[in-house]
């Protein structure tokens, strides 16, 4: 038994059952409904905006972008404006496929050892394809959603669930988003538990933000093919807590008060976990500035003077050995 | 005590980590893997706190007192003023993507040289002190508090750290280990707690202007004897100049060239080059108080990078060059590029640099006004500026190593291949997955290339020296060139140990050997003595 997932597997169950429990035997709809959203939202809110600018506050002394191509330098050679970007437009251009395709990731490999020795580096794109699959799915999942807070329904938020229902399987149709995060969260899930290196540097935060998002996928998918909660009641409330009007429509179950919950505990407990990479990727400073630092000069804003050994106590020490071998000095 | 064979380091690697956790795991500071505590007295040269002679195997580390209070001051003070350190310390998800790209992790299987868990050690301690977090759930949270333990552990581990950068290519936020490692380093200093294989070059470099402590007068000899060596070997009498003012160009390069083979090829070359094109109008001089290219003070903290590096500019300016020219070495030019226009700059008092020869602007140097080496001789190169014979170099069957400062921290890729090119018929590329970007460190870098840690070096080197093997086996490879000093002085034993039959050279070396010089008598041997291309007996 794994202390460190079996915590947060605890952890989540017990949410789980705060949140129904609460809702059916206790009738605290609106502690559920309401209350905890707002405060989850303002949380998120001013969480991540104070972490943003923690580290906006602390400057960047020195420019060291992970060179990761052919810089530029001579007109003939062909430099990497992508890998080694000189300019702007080249950072934007490195930045956008690191946040939205994960470029770094992709270039991941496996190495073994084998007999002689013999070092093998092999393709290992299981890691950067779950992640996207999982960063993909959620988004859409999240952009679905918003079909619950607008009234009436922005045309491409119909588009984009019609192209997720895509393949019309069932009633109400199967959201393609729903089962692939649900697969991609397994999956990150195993490796974890599987690979004995990334079991070892696991900790117990790093499960928790894993079985907290399967529960709302799992949640999600129940109260849309097996609850059958009433979405009109669903969509009621949201539109409530988006127009500052809450109600709480009668109806809805518990499964979808969980649901609600489960959302909120995420958004709460996102500013203080490392979820915040979604912030700090684009804070990296070995990801977002140029490289061109001999031909721009960086400011270093806290730049002090130091103490240093000058030429002339040099010469001091030396003088007489250096005219004896004749090399020129200041003071004969 | 005798190390250990190939056969009996590969047998102790296993990948697998230990059932118990890394926080319960103590750690133990064993022989041939860390390097001796640092000498006092160069502690005080340079006026750092704590001075005292201590020994890392020892119980007692004689800290001051109050040395939590002082880490976690220091560490505090280190989140406010660099953003990549308190990115880093918050950011990762431990997805183990750079776990196995370490070179240590790789030769070791130690757990604790996976870059994530490096990072962990300091990061588990920011939990406990600094986030709310870690304050309140404890453990659960991965947060542990500073104990006399963890700060050995520390020591240990960040000086198992070559600050190569592999790690940050590979990382979804462009995590960079060295930049953890530096900043732990940093507060080790403020303890007294350097080793003395940086600590003492450190103190030399300020005092003599380099890191071996070469005083003025015996510089001078030093290159004296390369030129009768050069003119045995060439029958071309060489006339370098010192500290010259009104020189064009300021050349500034690595001491350990100067000291030991096959380094010292390399200063040869250099003369050798710069003769050739005295004719040409350039005009270069060598400084004995900048004779040091490198910066082991980058491996110390950031203000004893700075203060070693100024010598630079202030000899520059005194000696009202025009611009630098800088030699082959590694994290020589991760500072030159990233940092020391920022730290010593602006030089405003030099100019654009200038190729005398092919006039050729680097206006990708236009404010730091410090060119490369290989930069320069590609420039000529391609302008055809150099007579060549490069059948001189058939009897080396040539792979490139790329230093990991010169290719994570600025990018220099295809500079020194095309000079290798130029010069030689036969190069090789060790595969993708160990070049370039992905390159491999030597093992020894950032001032771990001392000798009581050899296993530690072989073991970090084994990455390095396996793609060595794989071209060695494949195309009969027997030259490794580089462009670093470091490299020259480290690889040459890690061949030996992992692929005997290789060589170690610079890549200036290898251009003066094809180097035509005017006048010269007929060249039967090398600059090593060795027999040319079809002059062996």
């Amino acid at each position: 038994m794994n202390v460190k997932y079996m915590f947060s597997l605890v952890a989540v169950i017990l949410l789980f059952l705060l949140a129904y429990i609460g809702v059916e035997a206790a009738g605290l709809q609106v502690l559920f409904g309401i209350v905890i959203p707002y405060a989850a939202i303002i949380i998120f809110i001013i969480g991540v905006v104070n972490r943003v600018i923690g580290w906006a506050r602390s400057p960047v002394p020195f420019r060291i972008p992970s060179t990761c191509g052919q810089q530029r330098s001579l007109p003939w050679i062909k430099s990497s404006e992508l890998d080694n970007p000189f300019t702007t437009p080249g950072v934007v251009a490195r930045m956008f496929l690191e946040v939205l395709f994960f470029r770094s990731l992709f270039r991941n490999t496996k190495t073994t050892i084998a007999e002689g020795p013999k070092i093998y580096f092999s393709i290992e794109m299981w890691l950067w394809l779950a992640a996207l699959a999982f960063h993909w799915s959620f988004l859409t999942v999240i952009v679905r959603h918003l079909r619950l807070f607008t009234e009436p329904v922005p045309f491409w938020i119909a588009l984009l669930e019609k192209a997720d229902g895509f393949f019309q399987v069932g009633v109400p149709g199967i959201f393609l988003s729903g089962l692939v995060l649900l697969a991609a969260v397994f999956y990150l899930f195993l490796r974890r538990v599987i690979i004995p290196q990334v079991n070892y540097v696991s900790l117990s935060q790093d499960f928790f933000p894993l079985f907290l998002i399967f529960g709302i996928a799992f949640t999600g998918i129940l109260m849309r093919h097996f609850a059958k909660i009433d979405v009109t009641g669903a969509k009621q409330l949201a539109m409530g807590l988006v127009t500052f009007h809450p109600t709480i429509p009668q109806g809805i179950g518990g499964i979808f008060y969980v649901h609600v919950f489960f959302v909120s505990v995420l958004l709460a407990y996102f500013p203080f976990s490392k979820l915040m990479h979604m912030g700090g990727i684009f804070m990296s400073p070995t990801r977002n500035l140029t490289c061109n630092t001999r031909a721009v000069r960086h400011i270093n804003p806290w730049n002090y003077p130091v103490e240093t050994h000058t030429y002339d106590e040099y010469e001091e020490e030396f003088r007489e050995k250096m005219i004896e071998a004749g090399l020129p000095v200041e003071k004969e | 005590m005798s190390d250990p064979k190939p056969n009996e380091l590969i047998e102790k690697i296993d990948y697998i980590p230990p059932q118990k956790g890394w926080m319960d795991v103590p750690v133990n500071i064993r022989k041939g893997m860390y390097c001796y505590a640092s000498n006092p007295k160069s502690v005080e040269y340079v006026h750092l706190p704590n001075a005292r002679a201590w020994n890392p195997i020892e119980e007692d580390w004689k800290l001051p007192d109050n040395w939590k209070e002082i880490v976690h001051t220091a560490f505090r003070d280190r989140l406010d003023r660099f953003r990549s350190f308190k990115v880093f310390m918050d950011i990762c998800v431990r997805c183990g993507a750079c776990a196995d790209k370490c070179h240590f992790f790789i030769g070791t299987g130690d757990p604790k040289n996976m870059p994530v868990l490096r990072a962990e050690l300091l990061r588990s301690v920011y939990r406990n002190d600094f986030t709310a977090a870690g304050k309140i759930l404890g453990k659960i949270a991965g947060a542990r508090e500073l104990t006399l333990d963890v700060l050995k552990e520390w020591w240990y581990y960040f000086f198992q750290c070559t600050e190569c950068r592999r790690c940050s290519v590979f990382c979804p936020y462009g995590i960079d280990t060295a930049e953890i490692t530096i900043m732990a380093r940093e507060i080790f200093n403020l303890l007294g707690l350097n080793i003395d294989w940086i600590a003492t070059p450190v103190a030399n470099c300020y005092r003599t202007g380099n890191h071996l402590g070469i005083q003025p007068h015996a510089f001078k000899e030093m290159i004296e004897f390369f030129v009768d060596d050069i003119e045995e070997k060439t029958g071309v009498k060489v006339d370098p100049s010192f500290n010259k003012k009104g020189a064009d160009i300021l050349f500034v390069t690595p001491s350990g060239d100067v000291f030991a083979d096959p380094g010292t090829y390399t200063a040869m070359g250099y003369l050798m080059l710069f003769h050739y094109l005295k004719e040409q109008g350039l005009n270069v001089t060598w400084s004995t108080y900048a004779s040091e290219g490198g910066n082991f003070g980058f491996f110390t903290s950031h203000e004893m990078m700075k203060r070693l590096n100024s010598k630079m500019y202030a000899e520059a300016k005194r000696l009202g060059v025009k611009w630098i020219l800088g030699g082959e070495c590694g994290h020589m030019w991760r500072v030159i590029n990233q940092y020391m226009d920022t730290m010593n700059g602006p030089a405003d008092f030099l100019e654009e640099p200038v190729s005398p020869i092919t006039g050729t602007k680097f206006t990708n140097a236009r404010s730091t006004k410090m060119v490369h080496i290989s930069e320069f001789t590609a420039d000529l190169l391609y302008h055809n500026k150099l007579k060549l014979d490069k059948s001189r170099n058939d009897n080396l069957i040539v792979t490139y190593h790329d230093s990991c400062n010169p290719a994570r921290g600025m990018g220099l890729f295809d500079e020194p291949r095309y000079v290798i090119n130029s010069v030689c018929n036969h190069f090789h590329d060790m595969p993708r997955n160990t070049i370039r970007e992905q390159t491999f460190c030597c093992g020894s870098g950032s001032g771990l290339n001392a000798g009581e840690d050899m296993e530690l070096r072989l073991c970090g080197g084994l990455p390095r020296a396996n793609a060595v093997k794989h071209v060695h086996d494949k195309f009969g490879v027997n030259m490794l060139a580089t462009i670093c000093a470091i490299d020259r002085a480290v690889l040459p034993p890690l061949m030996d140990y992992w692929v005997p039959g290789v060589g170690v050279t610079g890549l200036t070396e290898m251009v003066a050997n094809a180097l035509l010089m005017p006048g010269e008598a007929e060249r039967t041997t090398n600059l090593r003595g060795e027999p040319l291309s079809g002059m062996e007996e």
